[in-house]
């Protein structure tokens, strides 16, 4: 099973001010942790949101808003994907993420979908793909 | 206002820390007791330990050190018990070398002493599990048990047999290593890379045996991939300077790529150029190919590395990951590979396998010269793939008459109803074919 471990941003992040050499060391240990144990696929640290835009659709027009965005609680600072057995063996892992020294440091745990997640939904796509192999493999022969 | 909550945990996350801590804690305690079998069963101790406690008082702040500590009070235990059990055989005359009596501050001597490595003993661990002694399935059911943390009913019901049959494994691969006297040790230098293939091998059967789970099956089954995956991934990083460790772990990302595509809504197979390659998992690709580059980065010079037949069979695989139609894979480079791989393991399924690739880089003759040179090897005298193939490139050659005999031949050799059907329904259309024309 998949996660995704979301990052929340803080007016540090959000400032735009670099992890400490401390933090860093801290986070660098975690993440070999992960590493080491096979549950990490991939991770990364977003600049923050002033450097980003949203792109907003609706109905008739797509408008593009520049940040940095208000709502600093409710952005995102980085991500993890990570490969987990349970979603409680996900959510372990991200319990032992390093403490800050002062403030929060919040982790935001989701399970990713697969396959399996969309049941019956998924079947009608399936099988409308496979119809159109089968077609194409017919053209082939 | 409510009360606050008592801290609990519940099952799920008991497993969830015997998942994650099960390795470090079973290699920790197989330094301390020099064998595997009864580091594994003081590991158990513990979890049974965890389970009766934890449910009301909640999960410790550190896990794994208060696993650790249960685990280490039973092997004092166990060794006092022992020792006065010698003491009494002594006083009626039998030799006992004198030894003192082990203190709580001896293994935690023992422990510090190689603080910060636990990747020592992981290295141990896995190496013992998969000591050659051992038959394969018995090297498979203990690797699963000490280092993927699966308990032996996950494991029975991943391989499709009774719970007691795996027991029974994991007991007898015990008394093996204990009676050849196998030492909780890890091979170095030349003997490492010799003993690796044991391992190799373990990880990918394990991976195999999730990869040919189908639909309907227990879910169990085809998270034996993942599992498989992340005992790959942690022996990567074990012994990082292994460049056939990185292709095996390319090798099976870039399988595990595929997973979502290679099955249609009934569960009935879809071969790789049929495959929807917007389904392929990029994410599992990218990774592929990483842990390529390095197996190639540590195989010899770069325009000519010597790679291992994982690595190669990892280069194939990412050939047709780099092609984003099937029309754009690279043949001649894929032919090429085979060719490399028949060398470095000659089998007459890798030639089959080159046929079938120079077929596609330089027509269906150049395939056929090569596959009838095939015809007489004994390991394919019952191998439906051969006359499958050739049947294949004698239709593509027009030789309908020939083709249909293949096909007719290849359906009465394979024991998969779904292919049979298939190759009848071929051999009835060269039929057709050939009396239309």
């Amino acid at each position: 099973m998949r996660f995704i471990a979301i990052v929340k941003a803080d007016e540090r992040s959000e400032a735009g001010e670099m992890p400490t050499e401390q933090e860093l060391a801290e986070m660098g240990a975690f993440n070999e942790e992960l590493v080491k144990a096979g549950v990490m696929l991939a991770g990364e640290g977003l600049h923050p949101s002033s450097r980003g835009a949203r792109v907003v659709h609706s109905a008739t027009k797509t408008t593009v808003i520049d940040g940095p965005f208000a709502e600093t609680k409710e952005l995102i600072a980085g991500f993890w994907i990570l490969q987990a057995k349970s979603y409680e063996e996900a959510l372990e892992w991200m319990k032992r993420a390093p403490r800050p020294a002062s403030g929060e440091f919040v982790i935001e745990l989701r399970p990713v979908f697969e396959a399996e997640d969309f049941g019956e939904a998924f079947t009608p796509e399936l099988q409308e793909q496979e119809a159109r192999i089968r077609a194409q493999a017919e053209q082939n022969a | 206002m409510s009360q606050p909550e008592p801290p609990r945990a519940t099952h799920g996350a008991i497993e969830a820390v015997w998942r994650i801590e099960a390795a470090r804690l079973i290699a920790g305690l197989g330094r301390l007791v020099h064998d595997i079998g009864q580091a594994e069963e003081l590991a158990q101790d513990a979890l049974v330990a965890a389970l009766e406690q934890w449910p009301a008082g909640g999960v410790p702040e550190n896990p794994g050190a208060w696993l650790m500590a249960v685990a280490k009070r039973r092997a004092i235990d166990q060794i006092r018990r022992r020792e006065r059990f010698e003491r009494k055989q002594v006083e009626i005359g039998h030799d006992l070398e004198t030894r003192r009596d082990p203190s709580e501050d001896d293994f935690d001597s023992v422990l510090d002493s190689a603080a910060g490595n636990i990747s020592d003993d992981l290295l141990r661990l896995v190496f013992t599990a998969c000591h050659p002694v051992l038959s394969t399935e018995a090297r498979v059911a203990l690797t699963l048990r000490v280092l993927g943390g699966l308990t032996t009913t996950e494991i029975a019901r991943a391989f499709l047999v009774p719970e007691s049959t795996v027991a029974q494994r994991i007991v007898r691969a015990k008394k093996a290593l204990a009676k050849a006297g196998v030492r909780f040790e890890a091979p170095v230098g030349q003997e490492l890379a010799e003993r690796l293939p044991s391992v190799l091998e373990v990880v990918y059967l394990v991976f195999n045996e999730g990869y040919s789970a189908t639909a309907g099956d227990d879910w169990m089954r085809p998270a034996l991939c993942e599992d498989a995956l992340r005992l790959g991934r942690i022996l990567a990083e074990l012994v990082p300077g292994e460049p056939e460790v990185h292709g095996l772990v390319a090798l099976m990302e870039i399988q595990a790529s595929r997973s979502r595509a290679r099955t249609g809504p009934g569960g009935e197979p879809i071969l790789l150029l049929d495959q929807d390659r917007a389904r392929w998992d990029h994410l599992l690709i990218h990774r592929g190919r990483t842990a390529l580059t390095r197996a190639m980065a540590l195989c010899g010079p770069p325009e000519r590395p010597a790679l291992g037949p994982y690595a190669l069979q990892a280069a194939i695989a990412a050939c047709h990951a780099r092609a984003r139609t099937a029309e754009q894979t690279d043949w001649a480079r894929i032919a090429e590979l085979y060719g490399a791989l028949a060398w470095v393991v000659p089998s007459p399924v890798v030639e089959l396998n080159r046929a079938v690739a120079v077929s596609m880089a330089s027509g269906p003759a150049a395939g056929l010269e090569l596959v009838d040179q095939l015809a007489s090897a004994p390991e394919l005298a019952s191998y439906h793939l051969l006359p499958t193939v050739r049947g294949d490139l004698l239709a593509k050659l027009g030789r309908l008459e020939e083709a249909r005999g293949e096909f007719e031949r290849a359906a009465a050799l394979t024991a998969n109803e779904r292919e049979r059907a298939l190759l009848t329904r071929r051999a009835e259309e060269c039929a057709g074919a050939n009396a239309a024309s």
